[in-house]
């Protein structure tokens, strides 16, 4: 399972909040994907936290730093709305796109990103929020409900060729309280390709929690790292444990 | 400082491959010029998405006969992933296509059941080098530092003893990981994305042809 450093990016800091909220700053961009690297990072998401509000894109600079000193893959996330603004952020040195509210507003998008650089390329991002019966899709940095069904939204995103889902619950997110399980669990049953699981991680058990019942294929780290309450290396050993301790 | 080309040929990620190349010491050239890529030290054949794209545009572009030359003058020759998978003779990936035919071995799909797990193989892995890769590729690695990036669906099969460098279990498949063939060596992971052990693997192949170190 990767472990995977995830930096909310607004104008040039990194900036963390709850429920994708109330954002705070909390250093550089590049310095922390510098650390995380030589920490021994799997991967590194940016998404640009302010970019799909605004029309902006900001983070290309950021990518293309990042690019030069980090050697893991690095996806880059927010405010891509077209073609173009993909093949700008290819350019920078991404080497995947998340894509949440382009998709939502034209799923065909994910399909031609796939067509031209391949699924390995592509990851649809889904901000998942509880409902009575399930889970509803958001977009715009989960402000925005969009009537999907996250289960259905996942299956047809699949189909589209998307070749990851990077899974954030908007519930959990920043609240350090742990992953939602069941949502995991249902998307990782729906779908057969990889589910990068984003929100809610505050201490090891969470992952134990988890494991117990579904295992992602990768997931997203942010304010714990940024905090420095753990290291990658401790997050690795949290999986190592908790999977042991599943095996008896 | 050596000059390493990276072949341009519409595919890949020539960038991280470029950037992680300065990052060795060495010097990139993202080309697909036949003077400037005869000149250099070593050619990389990169690449991101499916084999009948990858040969088609390989085709198009007239590259085939410059790299066939290259190989003649003993300098080192990388294929990444698809890269690697277009040094075989066939790919099977959508319909069958002819390869470069560089080294034996056909491109198939990993032959992973819908129950079994998922595909792409998208993970960190360790591989399990050979006798031959051990000395080659992966000298001077410690068992803890052979962890790779790995991004595919489709593997070579059908790869001879002599030309496997390393392998890497999935979900109980045996995988080829990487590969030589004298001057032309394949990595099916992508070492540029696999921090410092994969930049260890780039100075070793960039390193093989004279044994200067960069």
């Amino acid at each position: 399972m990767r472990v995977i450093a995830r930096l909310d990016v607004k104008n040039e800091f990194v900036i963390k909040g709850i429920h994708l909220e109330g954002l705070r700053k909390v250093g550089d961009p590049n310095r922390l994907a510098r650390a995380y690297y030589e920490a021994g990072i799997d991967e590194i998401v940016f998404i640009d936290a302010v970019a799909s509000l605004y029309n902006r894109n900001n983070l290309f600079s950021v990518i293309r730093k990042a690019s030069e000193e980090v050697f893991v893959p690095i996806t880059i996330g927010g405010g891509l709305r077209n073609l173009a603004d993909i093949e700008q952020a290819l350019d920078a040195g991404a080497d995947k796109v998340a894509l949440n509210t382009a998709a939502i507003r034209e799923p065909e998008l994910i399909e031609k990103v796939a067509k031209r650089y391949g699924s390995q390329c592509v990851v649809a991002s889904v901000q998942a929020k509880r409902t009575a019966s399930g889970w509803e899709a958001y977009m715009e940095t989960g402000r925005e409900k969009t009537g999907l069904q996250v289960l259905d939204w996942v299956r047809r995103l699949q189909e589209l060729g998307a070749g990851e889902l990077l899974l954030t619950s908007v519930d959990q997110e920043g609240t350090k309280s742990g992953f939602d399980v069941p949502l995991v669990r249902a998307v990782n049953e729906a779908v057969s390709i990889p589910v990068i699981v984003s929100g809610g991680y505050g201490q090891p058990r969470h992952i134990a929690d988890l494991l117990e019942v579904t295992e992602p294929s990768g997931l997203c780290f942010a304010s714990v790292l940024h905090y420095k309450t753990t290291s990658v290396d401790a997050l690795r050993k949290s999986i190592e444990v908790a999977r042991a301790s599943r095996v008896k | 400082m050596k000059n390493i080309v990276v072949l341009d040929y519409g595919l890949g990620n020539v960038r991280s491959v470029s950037n992680a190349l300065r990052a060795i010491g060495a010097s990139a050239e993202v080309s697909h010029d036949e003077a400037t890529i005869l000149r250099a030290d070593g050619l990389i054949i990169p690449g991101v998405g499916a084999f009948p794209h990858g040969m088609a545009n390989l085709v198009e572009s007239g590259l085939i006969p410059v790299i066939r030359k290259y190989i003649e003058s003993g300098r080192p020759v990388l294929g990444i992933c698809l890269g690697m998978q277009l040094l075989f003779e066939k790919g099977t990936e959508f319909f069958s296509t002819d390869g470069l035919g560089l080294i034996p071995g056909t491109v198939s799909i990993i032959p992973i059941l819908p129950n079994e797990g998922r595909l792409p193989h998208i993970a960190w892995t360790t591989i399990r080098p050979s006798e031959q890769g051990r000395e080659t590729m992966f000298d001077g690695f410690s068992d803890k530092e052979m962890r790779f990036y790995f991004l595919h669906s489709y593997a070579a099969t059908g790869v001879k003893t002599e030309n496997l460098s390393a392998t890497v279990s999935y979900l109980g498949h045996d995988i080829v990981a990487a590969v030589q063939n004298g001057n032309v060596w394949g990595t099916q992971f992508h070492p540029e994305k696999s921090g410092p052990s994969g930049l260890r693997v780039l100075q070793n192949i960039i390193s093989s042809s004279d044994g200067q170190k960069l």
